[in-house]
């Protein structure tokens, strides 16, 4: 039993991590309907960014907490800037393209960061500092879950309720919600299109490096290939929770997470990633909407 | 108010708008009527911005616009309420109402015209936290106006509001154009293809055919005119 609680919280922590790259690929799928490929570079440059940024503040002799606290803020406001670039280099002159040119583009782009960034950093795995330390108080469940493992669930839970909050209730919420729904009438009730798909952008990548950071430093090694296979996961848990729905791309993350684990636990390790695509596989063949996503409905 | 001056609009390189020239006093109702296809709301997407033209001008109180973002049209006073009524589906009906006002800063006043248009559309106060997209198509269409009013406009342009409806609402419809018209002192650009009702409400009017205006004149001349009663009104 303690072995499956065990599991239970190792996958909700992968999961959350998952989410909060998924989200990314969700509000941009749901905003200018394209998969954004590049995406899961932009949480391998996030965790690059805040490495750079630990190591420089570790040399300088800094507390743990003060670290972890400004790397993560640069982490995030950097990629920011690169989801924001990204947008206006790569798709953008893209927008009426057919959406076949606009993938081609994002695959483009996600070569040509992970290029990049290979070039800078070669292809070694770094070792990544644990930022989060682990607390006393939390010992004596340690064996269930470590401090890190929470404040990862916690982060993500936080993330949520904030996004959750300003897409319901906020004026730049609602243009997004609009601009999602029909872009030529958002655009005829005077919203700013080209400023809410720049935000979307921007708000994507900042909790995508808010994973990228939490998971580097939980895992402790991050090399330049970890947002490949990151943002395909979390775009197997988008599709999972039905692309387009916020709801479902943090339901179908931790669905995923918790399947990897226990597949992980009770099966094998070996084919954790086989098995995450199997999933996708069936989704795509027996409820393509996927879990909370739901089906376009035609215009009368 | 507005002059379009020669515009010619293109799909591609297919022209859909060819040289197309209309004039639109301050408190008037204007009616735009013609077949399908012959590029009414086309017009009123190039006066939007959506698909500005290729060639002409199109002047707002004198100046220019033909070049400026749509969301910057907007502000200047121009709304549409569009063909299909285009609802936002999965907003509920007051969120709709607010998109209507989004340019608008003035929140105790936006509150008054909620209250106003739920005086106005009492079936539109009942399903308030409703999706717009479960309406039926009559209040879909009052839902669609309300957005457009909401955004305090000084022209308004309509595409087809009677489209699809049946006749009792789309008599409801025209009263209310008529209302918006005298009382809120709105110009308004309406176009039709129901023709007979459309020019019993317009002051004057203008017929396209095929991407160019063919005939202009008085909403009663055009009535009586032989062609338009054949073509138009089926008589």
């Amino acid at each position: 039993m303690e072995y499956f609680f065990e599991l239970l919280l190792s996958g909700l922590t992968r999961g959350s991590i998952y989410a909060l790259i998924a989200l990314g690929y969700t509000m941009v799928y749901g905003i200018i309907q394209l998969i954004n490929f590049a995406h899961g570079e932009v949480y391998m440059i996030g965790a690059f960014t805040a490495l750079i940024v630990a190591s420089i503040l570790t040399m300088l002799g800094w507390n743990e907490i003060a670290i972890l606290f400004i790397a993560s803020v640069v982490a995030v406001v950097y990629s920011m800037a690169y989801g924001y670039t990204l947008e206006k280099v790569a798709y953008k002159p893209l927008r009426h393209a057919p959406r076949l040119s606009a993938l081609i583009s994002a695959i483009g782009m996600s070569l040509f960061l992970q290029n990049y960034v290979l070039l800078a950093q070669t292809s070694d795995f770094m070792p990544f500092p644990s930022l989060i330390p682990d607390l006393e108080i939390l010992e004596p469940i340690a064996h269930l879950i470590t401090t890190p493992e929470i404040a990862i669930i916690l982060t993500t839970a936080i993330v949520m309720v904030l996004l959750t909050f300003m897409i319901k209730f906020t004026r730049v919420g609602k243009a997004m919600r609009a601009t999602s729904q029909d872009r030529e009438m958002a655009m005829l009730v005077g919203v700013d299109v080209n400023r809410v798909i720049s935000i979307t952008f921007i708000v994507g990548s900042a909790t995508a490096a808010l994973g990228g950071v939490l998971i580097a430093s939980h895992v402790g090694q991050i090399n330049f290939y970890i947002g490949f296979i990151a943002g395909i996961k979390a775009f197997v848990a988008a599709v999972l929770g039905g692309i387009g729905s916020m709801p479902g791309a943090v339901l179908g993350s931790l669905v995923l997470g918790c399947a990897e684990a226990f597949f992980t636990g009770f099966v094998s390790s070996d084919y954790e990633d086989v098995f995450a695509f199997i999933i996708l596989v069936v989704i795509l063949i027996f409820r393509p909407a996927g879990i909370l996503g739901r089906s376009d409905i035609s215009k009368v | 108010m507005l002059e379009l001056k020669n515009i010619k609009t293109f799909y591609g390189n297919i022209q859909a708008l060819k040289d197309v020239s209309i004039e639109i006093s301050e408190g008037e109702i204007i009616t735009l009527i013609g077949a399908n296809g012959a590029g009414k709301s086309t017009t009123l997407m190039s006066i939007c911005g959506i698909v500005p033209p290729r060639s002409g001008e199109i002047l707002f109180m004198g100046k220019p616009i033909q070049d400026m973002a749509p969301n910057n049209i907007v502000s200047l006073g121009i709304c549409q309420v569009p063909e299909g009524r285009r609802i936002f589906p999965f907003l509920t009906v007051a969120e709709n109402l607010d998109m209507g006002a989004f340019l608008r800063k003035d929140k105790d006043e936006i509150k008054r015209d909620i209250e106003y248009i739920y005086e106005l559309f009492p079936i539109l106060a009942e399903r308030r936290n409703q999706a717009g997209g479960t309406l039926s198509g009559g209040e879909q269409q009052m839902l669609a106006i309300s957005r457009a009013l909401m955004a305090k406009p000084r022209l308004l342009l309509m595409d087809e509001p009677s489209l699809g409806l049946a006749p009792l609402i789309v008599k409801q419809i025209f009263e209310i154009i008529k209302k918006i018209n005298t009382e809120n002192k709105t110009t308004i650009f309406l176009v039709e293809q129901n023709a007979n009702m459309a020019l019993k409400v317009a002051h004057r009017g203008y017929v396209m055919e095929t991407g160019r205006v063919s005939m202009s004149d008085t909403a009663a001349n055009l009535l009586a005119n032989d062609e338009v009663r054949k073509a138009y009104l089926g008589i």
